[in-house]
């Protein structure tokens, strides 16, 4: 009796292939919109949390500027040196210390080219990031104290210039400047906001102010705190020493900023959970739309059936079963919508996280989830129209024309 | 003498109230036996589709008595009318009243599906239906294939393959021409004396009237005539 029921539904379905498929759209967007929403939202805190656990814990980032809300005022703050990255690593509380002087240059290798960010740093940065070479060596002090011309390359900037040929020992140009490439970064993937992590290049910072650059400024310094340090002990005193080395006064408000990674990325999950809130709620709101439209069409093939309802329960259809039958076929029409948008969200899930970079992890909850919640669309919003049906008096029904 | 399988107790059925009530059985009461061929006849609006409709549990007299098989029918809730049909009652109609784009074999075995039977079961005995209809080899027909002789023949199956006691035909052969007609009586008929299944038809030619044993006539919701059929046609 079900399978007949079930199979009742399909021939029913399939007879009004247009009509059925614009009745369940409004499921099918509901549920893709669900199901894309939550994979991207998986997608992109999956990504948070492996960067968090990359960074390690305790790292700090320090960079010129006041934290402030509203336009910038003034002049701006004073760059950091490489003298005030020296005073830090001087502390007890500080593992490592890696200053940066980024810029965006373009970069030849033979007849390829490409451009991406320059990174002038120390052996250090890959420490604090937690970074390991897929090949080669890092820099030694020595090229580190004289500013030499070697580099260390990201994938992505090795994949464009070099392909699968090996780069080290050949010639990089940066802005000319050729570099000798001593090494490879092992591939990191999109960071938080889904950028290419991997489309860097290091060199010596010192190399950097002296032969690219032209001054001796230090963009942002990036502080790894000893394992046993807190956190927010560590903020104070990097906070103290940087005040004191540029010479601020008591009751003024700090010109630079520390940011604990870890807060950062807290914050980051935090936004992508209020995302998901917000736009599951706009997936129930078209879920229920999409309910009105099933009970809706099965109002109208109802009556469009009357006769039909009529014959059945002449040859011995009770209510019951005849309530089985619009039941059944309005959670085949839902669930099929379900199907639909499950398959249409997956795919959307999937553009977007090759869009965003971000890891693109369908859960087997969240597409049941969907799938129940379709099905319970179609028994809610079926049932009125089938129990209209099965109240039908019979002689009534028959003589429906 | 057997007992009854329908009885009437001063069968009343009114539509309406007040000034508009009108009374469309008006105190009826009669038997009817295993195995008997009734014919009804009876101008238009006599009532007698109304008797068929209580007969056939669609239907529940406003006062009075029906008994079938001595069970009290109009005092059964809409489930057990619903099983009385099911595995009781066969009904044909005057407009066939068979499922468009359902095949022949599909239109008879829809009761079978109400009675819960495995679908192999239920082929099987819509096939052995629609041969004792003389419809063999035209089970995949949709009825908008078949002539209005055929469709009959159709309904006809779909009412035997659930093995009623009873087949109730309101004016069958009103939608065929003449030949048809008699090779529908022929067959119900046969029906009636191969099978044992009880035939209450309602007919307005008498020549059709006369293929029963038995004729009923109806004149303003009052049962006016009851008598053996003494000549057939
Ligand atoms: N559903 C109904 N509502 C009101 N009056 C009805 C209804 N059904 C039948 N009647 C009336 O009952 C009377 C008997 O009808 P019916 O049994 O169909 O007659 P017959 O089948 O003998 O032509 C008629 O006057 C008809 O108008
Ligand atoms: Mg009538």
């Amino acid at each position: 009796m079900l399978w007949e029921a079930v199979r009742l539904a399909f021939t029913a379905i399939i007879r009004n292939k247009l009509r059925s498929f614009l009745t369940v759209l409004g499921v099918v967007i509901g549920v893709a919109a669900v199901i894309a929403m939550l994979t991207v939202g998986e997608g992109s805190s999956a990504q948070v949390k492996a960067s968090v656990e990359r960074l390690g814990t305790n790292v700090l980032v320090l960079r010129p500027g006041r934290v402030r809300m509203g336009p910038p005022s003034g002049e701006p703050a004073p760059r950091f040196t490489l003298k005030d990255a020296a005073a830090l690593s001087e502390l007890s509380i500080v593992a490592h210390v890696a200053p940066q002087a980024a810029a965006t240059y373009p970069l030849v290798a033979g007849n390829a080219n490409t451009s991406a960010q320059v990174s002038g740093t120390t052996a250090d940065y890959l420490m604090v990031q937690n970074w390991p070479l897929a090949l080669g060596r890092a820099f030694e002090p020595g090229e580190e104290a004289s500013g030499a011309a070697v580099c260390l390359l990201g994938q992505t900037v090795r994949d464009k210039l070099f392909g699968s040929a090996d780069p080290l020992g050949e010639t990089l140009r940066v802005r000319g400047l050729a570099c000798e490439v001593i090494g490879v970064l092992s591939a990191r993937g999109a960071g938080s906001f889904g950028q290419d992590q991997d489309e860097v290049v290091l060199i010596p910072v010192k190399t950097m102010h002296r032969r690219l650059q032209g001054d001796t400024d230090v963009g942002s310094i990036t502080v790894a705190l000893l394992k046993s340090v807190a956190s927010a002990d560590g903020i104070r005193t990097v906070q103290v020493l940087m005040r004191e080395r540029r010479e601020i006064d008591i009751g003024e408000a700090d010109d630079f900023s520390v940011t604990d990674m870890k807060d950062f990325n807290t914050l980051l999950t935090g936004v992508n959970s209020v995302m998901t809130g917000l736009l599951s709620a706009v997936a129930a709101v078209s879920l229920l739309v999409g309910g009105i439209g099933i009970m809706n069409i099965m109002l109208v093939s109802v009556t469009e059936r009357t006769r039909e309802i009529g014959i059945r329960l002449a040859v011995g259809a009770s209510g019951g079963q005849v309530l089985m039958q619009f039941l059944i076929e309005a959670v085949v029409l839902s669930v099929l919508g379900g199907v639909l948008g499950i398959a249409v969200g997956l795919a959307l899930a999937w553009g977007g996280s090759v869009y965003l970079a971000i890891p693109f992890t369908p859960s087997a909850l969240v597409i049941a989830l969907a799938f129940g919640f379709s099905a319970v669309v179609g028994v809610v919003f079926g049932f009125f129209p089938a129990r209209r049906a099965a109240r039908m008096d019979p002689i009534e029904a028959l003589r429906h024309q | 003498m057997s007992a009854p399988l329908i009885s009437f107790r001063n069968v009343a059925r009114s539509y309406g109230a007040g000034e508009a009530e009108v009374r469309a059985l008006d105190g009826v009461s009669f038997d009817i036996r295993p195995g008997e061929f009734v014919s009804i006849m009876g101008p238009s609006g006599s009532g007698k589709s109304t008797a068929m409709n209580i007969i056939g549990c669609l239907d529940r007299p406003t006062s009075g008595e029906y008994l079938f098989k001595g069970i009290p029918a109009q005092g059964l809730d809409q489930d057990r009318r619903a099983l009385l049909r099911r595995h009781a009652l066969g009904f044909v109609f005057q407009g066939f009243n068979l499922l468009a784009r359902q095949s022949a074999l599909e239109n008879v075995e829809l009761p079978l599906i109400y009675k819960g039977l495995p679908a192999a079961e239920r082929r099987a005995l819509a096939r052995e239906a629609l041969r004792k209809v003389g419809l063999e080899g035209r089970e995949s027909h949709d009825p908008s294939q078949l002539s209005g002789g055929q469709q009959q023949r159709v309904a006809i199956a779909r009412a035997l393959a659930g093995g009623p006691e009873v087949i109730l035909a309101d004016e069958p052969t009103g939608n065929l021409d003449s030949a048809r007609g008699h090779e529908i009586m022929r067959l119900l008929q046969a029906l009636n004396r191969e099978e044992g299944i009880t035939i209450v038809m309602v007919t307005h030619e008498d020549d059709i009237a006369h293929y029963a044993g038995r004729l009923m006539v109806f004149t303003d919701g009052h049962l006016t005539r009851d008598e053996p059929v003494k000549e057939r046609a």
